[in-house]
């Protein structure tokens, strides 16, 4: 009962951050708005028993990725290209894209309705998986995270190297 | 449901005490500062609200609550209200996660540290986006420096962290202070002496997470006005600085747990000093309260006199109750939690008394090019010493 209960408020807070950072005209506030997604992703995490993501997940992506967004927001000055004319000629293109995608999830959902229920609470105090999570990353999954981490360095060196005229 | 007894109600209780006390305490700490900035420039310091200027912090707060509430004409409206409630929200939440001692803890959940980190980096988006809203230059600069620093620093003081995570073996804020009565060191002394590098990291890094001077370049007040808060007044002011200094206390403790043996005494495992113990509060209650009935007949007016007399009293009265073995066995660590605050609280504000202001480049080759490459050499030696010794 009280599962569903946080459960729903999560998605509520998930979803409706979701909606309004999509339809702001100020980009700070979209921003503030996805950060209150990310929150809601977080607590969901934390609904499932994952708390070592949940604090990752702020830590990461409210405490960084989100700020070095507002970051780059107040560096350029948005609110003049918010003012220019906007357009998108393909927006009925997009419309349909979205149904043809909306109406494929529904089905999905539809078909596999049956799997849908709350698992039980675990009983008693679920071990910290911290450790568990370590062990997949470094042990089981040694060479996938390694070869991830390489990319993202690969990237970070890339824009560095095309941002900067002299080195 | 289980039944509600005072066990089940005791995280409220100290959740509950810790709100009401916080901002008093707050108004306490920059009474602090403010006393001892003077005495270090040899001035008094405020000495007209009460006995030795003592009641300064009511009065300041009667004075913040009853101002008017300034929103300029230009900010965007909402987001100036939301960013003091954010930070000030995360501010006190955060205090729900730190052992003031074994017994005097709200929750002690097995991600504490991170969690601690969580909030407070929730709290920084407070500060950054009341600089925004307020649609003004000062403060726009002032968040815009304050966010470069904490991604900076954040990095910074995630390293140091690092280090006593893998001295510790577990994140939960308990489990770090058993860890080190166990090990019958402080992880400041451990894996000798990278401890002692981690927790120099640690200390400058939480300087600079707190806007402190030498680091204080989001409020700069000699080039930026007021930084981030210039546009803020009267209540909302009051959540900011409120806000800033439960920070303070916030990282001291998270430092004190993390470095210095949080609830345990000096030396916890040497039975010979024991004694210390009672010794400890017993002798600086009595310090205080001597000295302040000492100074009861130097108090020019009445109301002084009864005041401080009071306050005498009441020390002299704690002294007694920590000289009750049941009372000193339950708070014994919350007494030596506290201590250790205050000594690491006191070096803070030394800092900022004693260092001039970095330049901003100073500010950021500081972090990246010295302290980020040194925190990654020493989670490296700090992972090698401890396999080395097994």
């Amino acid at each position: 009962m009280l599962d569903q209960f946080f459960f729903y408020i999560f998605a509520a807070v998930i979803l409706l951050g979701g909606l309004l950072t999509i339809t702001r005209r100020s980009a700070v506030h979209s921003a503030i708005f996805l950060i209150a997604t990310l929150l809601g992703i977080a607590g969901l995490y934390l609904h499932l028993q994952a708390e070592f993501l949940a604090g990752v997940q702020v830590i990461l992506y409210v405490g960084g990725i989100m700020v070095l967004f507002l970051f780059v927001i107040m560096l350029v000055n948005l609110d003049q290209a918010a003012r220019q004319r906007q357009f998108n000629r393909q927006w009925w293109l997009a419309l349909l894209a979205a149904a043809a995608v909306c109406g494929e999830a529904l089905y999905g959902l539809y078909r596999g309705r049956g799997a849908f229920s709350f698992p039980g609470a675990m009983p008693g105090n679920v071990p910290p998986n911290t450790q568990a999570v370590g062990n997949a990353l470094y042990q089981n999954y040694m060479l996938p995270f390694e070869v991830a981490s390489i990319m993202l360095l690969v990237a970070m060196v890339g824009a560095v190297v095309m941002a900067k005229k002299r080195l | 449901m289980p039944p509600i007894t005072l066990a089940t109600l005791k995280p409220y209780i100290i959740m509950v005490l810790i709100v009401g006390i916080g901002p008093l305490g707050v108004g306490y700490l920059v009474l602090l500062e403010r006393k001892l900035m003077a005495d270090m420039q040899a001035r008094l310091g405020p000495m007209r609200v009460g006995p030795q200027g003592l009641l300064q912090p009511i009065a300041d707060a009667v004075k913040l609550l009853l101002k008017e509430d300034v929103i300029p004409g230009m900010v965007d409206k909402w987001v100036f209200w939301l960013a003091p409630c954010v930070t000030v929200t995360t501010a006190l939440a955060a205090f729900s996660l730190v052992p003031f001692s074994s017994e005097f803890v709200v929750t002690d959940v097995n991600i504490g540290v991170l969690a601690i980190l969580a909030l407070s980096s929730v709290g920084v988006l407070g500060i950054i986006l009341g600089g925004w809203a307020a649609n003004s230059h000062y403060p726009l600069l002032g968040s815009l420096r304050c966010t470069a620093q904490m991604v900076s620093y954040e990095v910074v003081m995630g390293f140091a962290v690092v280090a006593v995570l893998l001295m510790a073996g577990s994140l939960s804020m308990v489990e770090i202070v058993k860890a080190q009565a166990e090990s019958h060191r402080w992880f400041l002394f451990g894996a000798f002496p990278f401890g002692l590098i981690a927790f120099f990291m640690y200390y400058v890094a939480a300087m600079a997470e707190t806007n402190r001077s030498p680091f204080d370049l989001p409020e700069a007040e000699s080039e930026l006005v007021a930084g981030f808060m210039t546009e803020y007044s009267g209540f909302r002011w009051a959540l900011y600085f409120l806000a800033e200094y439960c920070n303070i206390i916030i990282v001291c403790s998270i430092a004190v747990t993390l470095f210095l043996g949080g609830w345990l005494r000096p030396f916890p495992s040497v039975k010979l000093l024991g004694w210390l113990d009672y010794a400890a509060p017993v002798g600086s209650s009595l310090l205080v309260g001597g000295l302040s009935l000492y100074l009861v007949k130097r108090q020019p007016r009445a109301f002084d006199q009864i005041v401080l007399a009071a306050i005498g009293l009441a020390f002299v009265a704690v002294a007694g109750l920590f000289a009750w073995p049941a009372f000193n066995e339950l708070f014994r660590g919350v007494f030596w939690f506290i201590a250790k605050i205050m000594v690491l609280v006191y070096s803070f504000m030394w800092v900022r008394f004693t260092f001039p202001r970095y330049r901003y480049d100073q500010l950021m080759r500081l972090g990246w090019r010295l302290m980020i490459p040194l925190g990654i050499v020493n989670v490296i030696a700090i992972g090698i010493v401890l396999v080395l010794r097994g």
